[in-house]
């Protein structure tokens, strides 16, 4: 993910937005440049206020930058007014946290709703419906009201809506947020099929790494209104550069410490060296815990760990202690192996 | 009570029942778009204008200010320029239909602004127009709120119409006080009392029916 706009589906330049305030003004966005490549599934992860919402609100013009641009599928939604605007939005789907269905139509008429606004013969509504509904797993609940829906079911039907008018990007504002974790599943594999079979370009925010690892292929970090890291999903998980990612990625790679070693964690030595191993790629499966032993003659005591995969590669994540006068070795020979490694602290 | 008495409290029932159809169906023609514009006029809203919002919100409230019968007497000239005449139930639909409109537009205001905003944004995510949303979006999420103030509207056309025999109005507050308190008939008084805690009754549980029927925010049993 770069500034340039090649092969970007939505291209962020520049982007600010500040919003006046009694005594001068709130920065929400500060030179935000970004692309979302097409056909990807990308998601910005920030903690609520960072700024994502805003980001997001901006690729349908429901919030316009103050500084820069937004270029979605060649046009520049800031500047679009009116009808121009409207013609973009329908290019763009979008579901939401809290699903906003009308509590007041059935799902087929939830669903009818953006073909009716964009003047769609009633005919045609009718077919394209029924197929949407299929699409998304809702055949049989056609005729029910949101209401009588789980909100896993509902938010399918927020995705049915979002695709009536066959955009070319799909906005996921916090989608699986309100959801219980099988659901959230579910809901993610539903993005990810729909992905796959359409071409469709996802943009998501989430404040959940766990929705990243499983559908992202690409990611951005956000933090106080600024992108502090972006790229590939699997890079910045196996190689996290900024402390944000850290913080967020320590949630969701099974690297948090056991308590009984979280409690004693100390940062400076005596006690054996505490370091998280992350293993990416080829070597994530290499014994290089044995050739440690073997070669350097250091046996690492395992505190806890997990492989997973991204994408469809794995990755995996190991904490182990080492005695501490033997703990800059160690590591040296783990990052000559092409592991990356973080010292945590030191127990005793 | 005389058998002679039936046809007139007949009579009276049908003076009001007309006074207050025909003043509920133009306060609700006047009321409904002006409630919707003054919950979508607000700074920032759909129909952004945030200067004509506050001059109609100060027209609504002094129409809303000043008594049912000042207001009868006061906009008497005016009745008579629009009907012709300012004695009769027909003149007397004037008075009633003037304070139905902003009052009705308060009640479709407040239902109008209980939708909730994501609603809104998601059918601006979709390039509906504002009107487009109105139409689609606003008032049939509000429909429950709103027949539940048009049936409060209604109920409230019933009191007033009792005054409107002040001009001349008919109807049955004017038979009470014409019969049964002029002409000491407490009878008549019992009745009239009767029959319009039978027709507030009749409105408000038809009201509520209708709200119950068009409200789909809850579950409901099924084939029940």
């Amino acid at each position: 993910m770069t500034g340039t706009a090649q092969g970007a589906a939505i291209s962020f330049q520049g982007v600010g937005k500040a919003y006046p305030k009694a005594g001068g003004q709130v920065t929400a966005l500060a030179d935000v440049t970004l692309s979302v490549p097409t056909g990807s599934i990308t998601g910005i992860i920030g903690r609520s206020g960072a700024g994502k919402s805003t980001l997001l609100r901006m690729v349908n013009g429901l919030e316009r930058p103050t500084e820069g641009r937004v270029i979605v599928a060649g046009h520049d939604v800031g500047a679009a007014r009116g009808g121009a605007l409207r013609a973009i939005r329908r290019d763009v789907g979008m579901i939401f946290q809290h699903f906003n269905l009308l509590a007041s139509r059935t799902v087929r008429g939830n669903v009818a709703l953006p073909l009716e606004v964009a003047g769609t013969p009633r005919a045609q509504i009718r077919a394209r419906v029924d197929q949407l509904i299929e699409q998304v797993g809702l055949g049989p609940l056609a005729d029910r009201y949101p209401a009588e829906l789980s909100g896993g079911q509902k938010q399918r039907v927020g995705i049915a809506r979002a695709l009536a008018t066959g955009p070319k990007v799909l906005l996921s504002d916090e989608a699986t947020s309100a959801l219980d974790p099988e659901t959230t599943q579910t809901v993610l594999d539903l993005l990810a099929q729909i992905n796959r079979d359409l071409g469709l370009t996802v943009l998501l925010i989430t404040h959940e790494m766990a929705v990243l690892r499983d559908i992202a292929s690409h990611m951005a970090v956000i933090e106080a209104g600024r992108i502090v890291e972006s790229g590939a999903t699997y890079d910045i998980f196996a190689r996290p550069q900024h402390a944000t990612t850290r913080r967020f990625l320590s949630g969701v790679t099974g690297a948090t410490l056991p308590a009984f070693v979280a409690a004693r964690l100390q940062a400076e030595p005596p006690g054996d060296q505490v370091i998280r191993v992350t293993f990416a790629g080829a070597h994530a499966t290499d014994p290089m815990l044995a050739r440690l032993a073997t070669d350097l003659g250091i046996s690492a005591n395992i505190l806890g760990g997990t492989i997973e995969e991204i994408g469809t590669k794995p990755f995996g994540n190991l904490l182990i202690s080492v005695p501490h006068d033997r703990g800059d070795q160690a590591r040296a020979f783990l990052e000559t192996h092409g592991l990356t490694t973080e010292v945590l602290g030191h127990v005793r | 009570m005389s058998a002679n008495l039936i046809p007139i409290l007949w009579d009276a029932t049908m003076q009001t029942l007309y006074m207050v159809a025909i003043s509920a169906i133009l306060g609700t023609l006047g009321g409904l778009p002006l409630g919707v514009f003054l919950a979508c006029s607000q700074r920032g809203e759909l129909l952004s204008a945030p200067w004509v919002n506050k001059v109609l919100g100060l027209v609504v409230n002094a129409t809303r200010s000043v008594p049912f019968i000042i207001l009868v007497v006061a906009i008497i000239p005016f009745t008579r320029a629009v009907v012709g005449t300012s004695i009769g139930t027909n003149a007397a639909i004037v008075p009633l239909t003037l304070a139905a409109v902003p009052f009705i537009a308060r009640l479709v205001e407040n239902a109008i602004r209980e939708v909730d905003q994501g609603l809104i944004e998601a059918a601006r995510a979709m390039g509906a127009t504002p009107f487009q949303i109105i139409r689609k979006v606003l008032i049939p999420e509000a429909l429950p709120g709103i027949t539940l103030g048009l049936t409060l509207a209604v109920v409230s056309l019933i009191g007033y119409s009792a005054m409107v025999g002040a001009v001349g109005g008919q109807g049955l507050g004017d038979l009470g006080i014409r019969y049964g308190y002029q002409r000491f008939m407490p009878e008549v008084m019992a009745a009239v009392v009767v029959i319009l805690i039978v027709l507030v009754q009749l409105v408000q549980s038809l009201g509520e029916w209708i709200a119950a029927r068009v409200d789909r925010r809850a579950p409901r049993n099924r084939g029940a």
